[in-house]
């Protein structure tokens, strides 16, 4: 039942690519987002709250389009790009980005949550003991928030291996350039006589988000042992 | 320290607004839960900005809202020793230690921390990870922590509340070795009396947000005592041990006290509450309570039914409360010779 084709391997690839240069690519800000909403005290808080859980409750459709006017040829930043020949609108970097922007409120909230665990006497001690909020932030916000980090990485990489709706709008439906697993499915779907391709991928799919949880799983669980408090 | 604060913070319905200005090198802040110590403390580390008011440190403007000046907490060199130590549980004994100290330029850098791991006795603890360590190692260990900082001023916040009762007071010798080793001033919060009676020169007492007496522990102790069940707790520090037929006798000022508790070490800390002494006339002839020191009356307080008397013993002063009656029948009057009797297992060892 598993004769796949070259095609879809290069599905499974390619989204395991897309979805790990992702998640890598937003840990840093969404670290930093999430030390920001969980220590921070600021005017328009709230704010930029809305904004960046707003991917999380648009329709990816929605997303993906608004994607497509700013980065287009005749967007805001079609200029810029058409001066660096940058090319990103139906590359495999597009489907990054859809999941990039999808993904990324989900990890600053799963950090988030870490990071309000966190008891705000240690940030105090780490200051009156001579370390600015930068230096708190990389010596015990973040050795301290490793838990929390990689619950939301995986989590941000599981929705990036099944970003379908943004993707298929800024970064097209090519296969072997920007065809992902669920752009294939959709695919073998629509052809007759896909349903066999469909269900394997399918299985393929859960096989490969199952792998990434009981992965997550583990190493939290070890981080766990590590810093008990 | 020359320490001058004058600052008002209005945090929800609490109104804090203290002024007050020191020059000794141990204060005491002290009051019950609520009484704005830990707002006190939170504005001192910089923790917590207040509305408005000066704060000046050795020389130092630390805050002043009407010249706009702010220092930030790490800026302030003001170490914080907190109630639960907040040690950094990702990181080993070692590396607590050594947090502060290597955040300080290279020159401020005048505690060894080996030195420093010996007076306080951690040495052996360095590679421990801090889950593994007791209540007192703990606090030791914070109280180092914020030494090798080598700050301009020591904060502690109810560091003793926490720990056991039998051993809180166990850190008391190591902090007064270190306080005066490294010559750091020392700010104290506490709500315990006898804390404050151990460790500091001066008291502050707040009340709601606001400074209510500014005075020595010993007088702040005496005017208590009224409220207090045990009366007034006499301090004893007792040096030279040496054994006396199953007994320990010990040398308190040019008196001799006779113990049944022996110690380790030339010094000791010990209490005994002022009822529990017995004062006499005339020299009794025999009796079975093993100490009997002769003094002058100094001082009589009015107790609420109760006598406070002060004596003089061989300059070591003294404080028995006894009853009216009893006052009445040994005529007692400031200048009077009295004879009190002290059983050698009424002391308590405090450390």
């Amino acid at each position: 039942m598993f004769d796949l084709t070259a095609t879809d391997y290069q599905a499974v690839l390619l989204s395991a690519k897309v979805a790990l240069t992702a998640t890598v690519l937003a840990l840093p800000a969404g670290f930093l987002a999430a030390s920001l909403l969980a220590f921070g005290r600021f005017r328009g808080k709230g704010l930029l709250e809305g904004l960046l859980h707003l991917p999380m409750v648009l329709p990816p459709v929605v997303v993906g389009y608004l994607l497509l006017l700013l980065l287009g040829e005749n967007g805001p930043l079609g200029p810029f790009m058409h001066a660096t020949g940058l090319r990103i609108i139906f590359t495999w970097w597009a489907a990054v980005i859809a999941s990039l922007v999808v993904g990324f409120p989900l990890l600053v909230r799963a950090i988030r949550i870490g990071l309000e665990d966190i008891d705000e006497k240690l940030l105090q001690a780490a200051r009156t003991l001579g370390a600015p909020w930068y230096d708190t932030l990389l010596s015990i916000v973040l050795p301290l928030s490793g838990r929390a980090v990689l619950a939301g990485a995986s989590l941000m990489f599981a929705r990036s291996l099944g970003e379908f709706g943004a993707t298929i709008i800024l970064a097209g439906n090519i296969p072997g350039l920007t065809q992902t697993i669920p752009l294939a499915i959709y695919d073998y779907v629509n052809s007759p006589g896909g349903d066999r391709g469909a269900l394997a991928l399918c299985l393929l799919s859960i096989g490969l988000s199952l792998a990434v949880l009981l992965c997550s799983e583990t190493l939290i669980r070890a981080l766990a042992r590590r810093s008990k408090p | 320290m020359n320490l001058n604060l004058a600052l008002q913070k209005k945090i929800g319905t609490f109104d804090f607004d203290v002024a007050f200005r020191t020059d000794s090198k141990r204060l005491g802040i002290f009051g019950r839960s609520g009484s704005g110590k830990s707002t006190l403390v939170n504005l001192l580390a910089g923790l917590l900005t207040p509305d408005s008011g000066v704060f000046r440190f050795a020389d130092r403007v630390l805050f002043d809202s009407a010249r706009r000046i702010s220092v930030s907490p790490q800026k302030r060199r003001i170490a914080v020793v907190f109630q639960h130590s907040h040690l950094f549980p990702h990181l080993n004994v070692e590396r607590n230690l050594l947090y502060g100290y290597r955040r300080i330029p290279a020159a401020d850098r005048t505690i060894d921390p080996a030195e420093l791991c010996r007076v306080l006795d951690i040495a052996h603890l360095l590679k421990r990870a801090v889950s593994d360590l007791s209540g007192g190692e703990r606090q030791r260990v914070a109280l180092g922590r914020g030494v090798l900082a080598n700050p301009h001023l020591l904060l502690m916040d109810e560091p003793l509340s926490g720990l056991d009762e039998k051993l809180k007071y166990q850190i008391i010798p190591y902090l007064k070795d270190v306080l005066e080793r490294y010559d750091i001033p020392l700010v104290y919060v506490s709500h315990s009396m006898n804390e404050m009676r151990m460790l500091v020169d001066e008291v502050l007492v707040l009340e709601n947000g606001a400074l209510t007496s500014q005075t020595s522990p010993e007088t702040l102790a005496r005017l208590r005592m009224k409220d207090c069940p045990m009366g007034y707790l006499n301090f004893f520090t007792l040096r030279d041990p040496v054994p006396n037929d199953q007994l320990w006798s010990y040398s308190w000022g040019n008196n001799r006290l006779v113990l049944t508790q022996s110690v380790v070490g030339t010094e000791a800390l010990f209490t005994l509450p002022s009822k529990d002494i017995l004062l006499f006339q005339r020299h009794p002839e025999s009796i079975s309570a093993r100490n009997l020191l002769q003094g002058t009356v100094k001082n009589l307080f009015d107790l609420d039914r109760r006598i406070g008397v002060e004596l003089d013993c061989n300059g070591q002063s003294l404080v028995a409360t006894i009853v009216q009656q009893a006052a009445d029948e040994l005529s007692v009057a400031p200048g009077r010779e009295l004879f009190a009797a002290i059983k050698a297992d009424a002391f308590r060892r405090v450390y």
